[in-house]
């Protein structure tokens, strides 16, 4: 049914109202807390307040711990269209940006400032914007989501994007039905502050333009209906309209029924059926913020039930603990068997799993109900199929098929029955005379039917990127293939070009090339032996050439190099000055480069050789000619080292203490004492372990006297856990590198050990 | 402060389960009163049998499945179904027939399912079919009522018949069945199919001395008032919406359509509507028989079609069927129908466009 | 009618029906032929697709062809007891509970490393089947929480033994509504049946 604008405006203008299926009319209890005006409690010691107070993003926090804040400053800001900022309910001294629990069911924490008020309550500086009807739309919609404001009846949304709607509205609806038993905020709201809600009800207008206006009011609120029509009396288009009192009239979609007869399509948006709905409470926090310059920093909340002895309405700061406002309302914690409170009413409230939990935006009531009041045994019993609860419904949904496949987990069933449909009013689990908790099952469907797509997307995703990344390996290895291939035919090709070259140079030319140029060499090497004797150097440079094999052309070249270099001093002393020029002359131009390096290499090893004394030292440092990375090697092997003879004292369990997993080089030394002490089985290995030890613990003693940083690290206890105490600074991180990389070792080396030890122990 | 949880709604509705069931019972009251008045005591000593063998057998099915006795047997189910199956079965039945009934009913038709709430067939009629079958001579020999009786047994013959089959003066209920002219009176129904196929018309039967006495012409003596009894209980029931009207409604609307279709086509053979809903159970069957809840359907339009099914069924298998009386039976077919009657019905549910809801692949 | 004309007649007649039905049913076969997803894929589509090789394979597509080819259904840690139901529903065999000799079900974890302890080596990103580490030789790696699957896979390769495994907590969005979970407070449900 879709009636037209027309036909729902004569409807109203007859007094007529549509009527939504289902529902349930329990006791309203309204008077407990609608008798007495609205009250502000005392500043509470500490203001709480979460980040995230909507349906949406947290905002940026824009303030720091220890900065003072005043009233009204805004503390985090709108970082994207879906969040909304907070302020600072008063003023105060931010103590802590933390997480702390907030006013969710589940008591889980989310990120919330906290604030200590200095109790002057000092505004900050307030721009109203009087006369707004001359401002552009934009600006207003802008200062309503700078001043915080997002729905206030219970879901949340961000109030500057309903605003800042771009389709056509035929019906502005002000929902002040309240449903719920036991709420009465918006009752006294609208009795005592009709007039300010009538001022946002301009704005509105003002902004979205709609072609209807309706304030609505449950007919259990005849002195709100009659404020409100007096504040309204001035302008015919503001109709107030009385609606009949059924749980859950006041839902968003069943008021929109009630009101014009249309429904609001599923996935939909109340905008898709030309209606724009507010809460009356939003509505005056848009007045504050355009006629006051106000942000939304408190809001009415009733505190009821018969738990508290006087309840009432209070004007509370958000971020106020719900323990300060139940003292506020005086809470008698003997009435009640087991403490509860429920944020909220008896029909959607939650309850509360802590007393420090502070009040919100969309928390409009805290019931404190006393043991005879709400009984609920929470004693299910097995369903008797009565559809008293499909007859409650008012989204004409069966809630006992949704309750059979939600407990049997059928969750494709459920969902067939239009799980997502239901607005979760609580009317069916209340009418169920088996006691059956239904609207808690359907939500934990609903969360797990969440959970499960979720899971589905990711795997779907973490399916592609494996297969991407399966498809990217194949593709490097095709192109490595395809590399290697195209050097071998080069390779190939070259050959055989080199070949023909050599064929015609023997034709062509008499001058030798290669076998000149590794003749000259040898002669060369040759004569620098000669000279080197000769000289009475020190310098073992040729025996490196013996000593340490060869086993890379690079080490050929370079001690070649040296000997051309050693050649050329000699030859400059002993005059063989053609020799030397010839074997420099066939080099490439790199091998002077090489020479030069391997000149200045030999200086630098000179230099060590009259620093130290022990010739070990030397070979060493021959192997420091090569490549960088020897040196890192050196100490892996140096923390290996370390690590076996950690491994090593462990099983001696005497001198575990000693070994430190400092790269202090001398501790490395001790380490092959200790390994002596070892069993038999570990002796082979050890041995050499000790002398790669010797070698790595002389190399990390050279390197570390090296660095300038002289202080010593913190020594960590040996452990099995590794626990690297030490401070990063950059030059001993390499060190750490090595010891943690030690400690992995150790660990594995253990591991293994243990397996082994264990194999042994079976066979 | 360590707080307390618990799920919304924190408030329900004062009536469970157990209330709803008892104020079955007290709506059978009525009912029960006229049956005894017209019919001994045999009632109530029945009722007695029936209830006390229902809760026996459901505690001790429920300790073999290590239920919680008190708590499911404070649901009152196991009562309202020892009570249903006493008023359906004659009340000089031998109580070893009873306990047989019983047992089936609480055993076979509702605990073998799973318990309250799982069980496809109505337990009462499954017991009173299986007794019809079983023990097809006792389970017809109905009393004439009190108004037309030649021997009306007091309070301790019915108990010496139920439990040995003879009254204290040494009738047996063949014998009680005498009335006046010697003749032995049978059940309205009863009536009227024997007279069928002797050759005598509907008319011609309506004549007979057990229609005598009864408020409408077509409605027998006793039973009428019976039924009457049982109608101003269901009122009560619908009024307090333990039931909804659907399926009551929709049973007496299909009893009297079909009736009158049959009726309009051959007076003399077919029965009038009237005779067809105040003899025999249709009344205690459209109120209290078939709006059992686990067994019937659930959606408003799927009870309808429920009842209209039933109504359709009872008039069929009375006239053509075998039996005299036949809301066991139909309540019984239905009851298999019950998922599909359900998926097809489902309502329209807000927001989603008529043609897309209901039906679908099962 | 001679006796062997009645069998002739009978025998013709129930070939002719043979035939028509025959060809009837064939036509129905391709004209209604319903396009499925081959088995491997519906299989593959049940996994829990984290690529961990705890169930012996190397891979989730591999683990379902093997399946499909007649192996077991409970290797498959990650998936747990929800996916070892659904492969029972499909290949129409028993589900069996999980195979502990493949790993335990557990929490879902992600990766995380230590970036104080990471050296660059690379073997993590190597070792990660869905590329869900970011980094470069010498550079520092992290985990891309959103991308990890809980596989397990870099944590041995790497050899300064820098990553956890640390367990997903529970945020106000992802809360299944289970009381019992809650850090304060509890909730007295009976359930009677």
């Amino acid at each position: 049914m879709y009636p037209s604008f027309d036909s729902i405006i004569e409807n109203l203008n007859a007094g007529k109202t549509y009527t939504f299926p289902g529902g349930v009319h329990p006791d309203d209890r309204k008077s407990l807390s609608n008798k007495d005006s609205i009250i502000s409690p005392s500043i509470p010691p500490l203001l709480v307040i979460p980040l995230r107070q909507h349906i949406g993003s947290d905002g940026v926090c824009c303030v720091e711990v220890g900065e003072h804040v005043l009233k009204g400053q805004p503390l985090s800001q709108s970082s994207s269209p879906f969040s909304v900022p907070v302020h600072a309910p008063t003023s105060g001294e931010v103590v802590a940006i933390a997480p702390h629990v907030v006013a969710h069911p589940s008591g889980l924490t989310e990120m919330c400032v906290s604030i200590k008020p200095d109790g002057k309550d000092t505004w900050c500086e307030l721009s109203p914007l009087t006369d707004y009807v001359e401002q552009d739309k934009s600006e207003l919609v802008a200062r309503i989501c700078q001043a915080g404001i997002s729905g206030m009846g219970g879901a949340g949304f961000p109030t500057h994007i309903k605003t800042s709607t771009s389709k056509p509205v035929e019906f502005l609806v002000l929902n002040g039905i309240e449903c719920e038993p036991y709420i009465t905020s918006d009752d006294r709201l609208m009795r005592e502050h009709a007039w300010q809600i009538r001022q946002g009800l301009d704005i509105l207008t003002h902004l979205i333009s709609p072609k209807a206006i309706i304030v609505a009011v449950e007919d259990n609120k005849p002195e709100a209906l009659e404020a409100l029509n007096i504040a309204c009396q001035d302008k015919d288009e503001y109709r107030v309209v009385s609606v009949e009192t059924k749980y859950p009239a006041g839902g968003e979609k069943q008021l929109i029924q009630v009101l014009t007869g249309r429904e609001v399509p599923r996935n939909g948006l109340p905008a898709d059926v030309g209606v724009m709905m507010f809460n009356v409470g939003t509505c005056y926090a848009i007045a504050d913020a355009i006629l006051h310059g106000k942000p939304l920093i408190d809001r009415i909340v009733t505190v009821t039930g018969e738990a508290v002895k006087a309840p009432r309405n209070f004007k509370t700061m958000l971020g106020t603990p719900v323990s300060h406002l139940l003292e506020a309302a005086q809470y008698n914690p003997k009435k009640q068997k087991a403490p509860k409170v429920i944020m909220g009413g008896p029909m959607m409230g939650f309850t509360l799993s802590d007393a420090t939990i502070p009040v919100i935006k969309t928390t409009n009531c805290l019931l404190v109900p006393s043991k005879k009041e709400l009984v609920d045994d929470n004693a299910e019993r097995a369903c008797i199929r009565c559809s008293a609860c499909a007859d409650a419904c008012p989204a004409s949904l069966l809630p006992q098929q949704m309750f059979w496949h939600a407990k049997a987990k059928e969750y494709d069933k459920a969902e067939e029955y239009d799980l997502f449909d239901c607005i979760e009013c609580g009317a069916c689990a209340y009418v169920c005379p088996s006691e059956i908790p239904l609207v808690h099952y359907y939500r934990q469907a609903k969360a797990e039917i969440r959970l499960q797509r979720d899971e589905k997307n990711k795997a779907e995703k973490a399916k592609q990127r494996f297969e991407a990344r399966n498809a990217r390996l194949e593709r490097e290895k095709l192109e490595r293939e395809e590399k290697h291939r195209k050097a071998k035919e080069a390779r190939l090709a070259a050959n055989k070009a080199k070949e023909q070259a050599a064929l015609n140079k023997e034709q062509t030319s008499p001058a030798p090339s290669d076998a000149k140029d590794k003749v000259a060499a040898a002669l060369a090497r040759a004569k620098a032996k000669k000279a080197a004797l000769q000289a009475g150097n020190a310098d073992t440079t040729s025996e490196v050439s013996e000593t340490s094999p060869p086993t890379d052309d690079k080490k050929a070249q370079v001690a070649a190099a040296i000997a051309r270099a050693k050649a050329k001093k000699a030859a400059q002393a002993s005059n063989s000055t053609e020799q030397a020029v010839d074997a420099t002359n066939t080099d490439t131009t790199s091998d002077d480069k090489k020479a030069k390096i391997a000149a200045a290499v030999a200086r630098a090893k000179a230099k060590k050789a009259a620093q130290a004394s022990n010739s070990t030292e030397q070979a060493v440092d021959a192997t420091n000619t090569d490549t960088a990375s020897d040196d890192k090697k050196a100490k892996i092997a140096a923390a290996i080292a370390r690590a076996k003879a950690k491994k090593a004292a462990q099983q001696s369990d005497s001198q575990t203490q000693t070994v430190e997993t400092n790269s202090d080089a001398p501790n490395a030394e001790q380490s092959p004492s200790v390994n002596s002490g070892t069993d038999d089985k570990t002796s082979d290995n050890d041995e050499q372990d000790e002398k790669k030890a010797r070698i790595a613990a002389a190399v990390a003693k050279a390197k570390e006297k090296k660095a300038k940083q002289a202080q010593l690290e913190q020594s960590s206890e040996q452990s099995s856990s590794p626990q690297d105490a030490s401070d990063s600074v950059v030059d001993d991180k390499k060190a750490r590198i090595a010891a943690a990389v030690a400690k992995a070792k150790a660990k594995k080396a253990a591991q293994a050990k243990a397996d082994s030890e264990r194999e042994n122990n079976t066979e | 402060m360590k707080l307390s949880l618990s799920s919304s709604p924190h408030q329900r509705v004062k009536r469970d389960t157990g209330q709803v069931m008892r104020m079955v019972i007290y709506a059978m009251v009525p009912g029960m009163i006229a049956q005894s008045f017209f019919f001994g005591w045999g009632v109530l000593i029945q009722a007695f049998i029936a209830v006390l063998s229902a809760v026996v057998f459901e505690g001790i099915i429920l300790a073999l499945r290590n239920k919680p006795i008190e708590r499911t047997l404070t649901d009152y189910s196991a009562v309202l179904t020892g009570l249903l199956i006493a008023i359906s079965i004659p009340p000089t039945l031998p109580w070893w027939m009873t306990v047989t009934g019983v047992f089936f009913a609480i055993a076979v038709a509702k605990q073998v399912y799973g318990g309250l709430g799982f069980n496809i067939f109505n337990p009462a009629m499954i017991a009173y079919v299986v007794l019809l079958i079983s023990f097809p001579a006792a389970m017809s020999l109905w009393l004439p009522p009190a108004t037309h009786a030649e021997v009306v047994p007091t309070f301790f013959d019915a108990l010496s018949l139920i439990f040995t089959g003879f009254t204290t003066s040494g009738y047996d209920v063949t014998q009680l069945k005498t009335v006046a002219d010697g003749v032995t009176m049978a059940t309205p129904l009863d009536t009227l199919k024997t007279d069928l196929t002797l050759g005598v018309t509907y008319s011609e039967s309506l004549n007979k001395p057990i229609f005598d006495g009864g408020y409408f012409d077509a409605v027998g003596a006793g039973w009428g008032a019976v039924s009457l009894a049982y109608l101003l209980g269901g009122f009560y029931l619908v009024k307090t919406r333990i039931i909804s009207w659907h399926i009551p409604g929709s049973i007496i609307v299909s009893v009297f359509v079909c009736a009158l279709l049959m009726h309009l086509i051959n007076a003399d053979y077919y029965a009038s509507p009237l005779f067809h809903l105040f003899n025999g159970a249709v009344m205690v069957g459209a109120f209290f028989i078939a709006t059992d809840p686990v067994s019937a359907s659930t959606t408003p339009k799927g009870r309808i079609v429920f009842g209209a099914a039933i109504g359709f069924w009872i008039v069929i298998i009375r006239t053509f069927g075998a039996y005299p009386d036949a809301v066991a039976f139909a309540v019984i077919i239905m009851n298999m129908a019950v998922p599909l009657i359900d998926y097809y019905t489902r309502p329209r549910v807000y927001g989603k466009k008529a043609k897309s809801s209901a039906g679908g692949r099962p | 009618m001679t006796m062997s004309n009645t069998i002739l007649f009978a025998v013709i007649a129930i070939g002719i029906l043979a035939l028509v039905f025959g060809l009837v049913l064939g036509y129905a076969s391709i004209r209604f032929k319903v396009e499925g997803d081959p088995l491997v894929d519906q299989i593959d589509a049940v996994l829990p697709q984290t690529q961990c090789g705890q169930c012996g394979y190397p891979g989730c597509k591999p683990y379902a062809e093997a399946i499909a080819d007649g192996d077991d259904i409970n290797k498959c840690p990650p998936g747990g007891e929800a996916t070892i139901k659904k492969l029972a529903d499909l290949m129409g065999v028993e589900p069996k509970p999980l195979d502990a000799a493949h790993g335990e079900e557990d929490v879902k974890k992600v990766a995380f490393i230590r970036e104080d302890e990471c050296i660059g080596c690379t073997k993590c990103i190597q070792a990660c089947p869905v590329d869900a580490i970011l980094g470069a030789a010498k550079h520092m790696h992290t985990v891309i929480a959103e991308e990890c699957t809980g596989c397990d896979l870099c944590v041995d390769p790497c050899p300064v033994d820098c990553i956890d495994m640390v367990p997903v907590t529970q945020t106000t969005s992802t809360w299944k509504w289970d009381f019992s979970s809650s850090p304060k407070g509890d909730i007295p449900v009976k359930m009677v049946s």
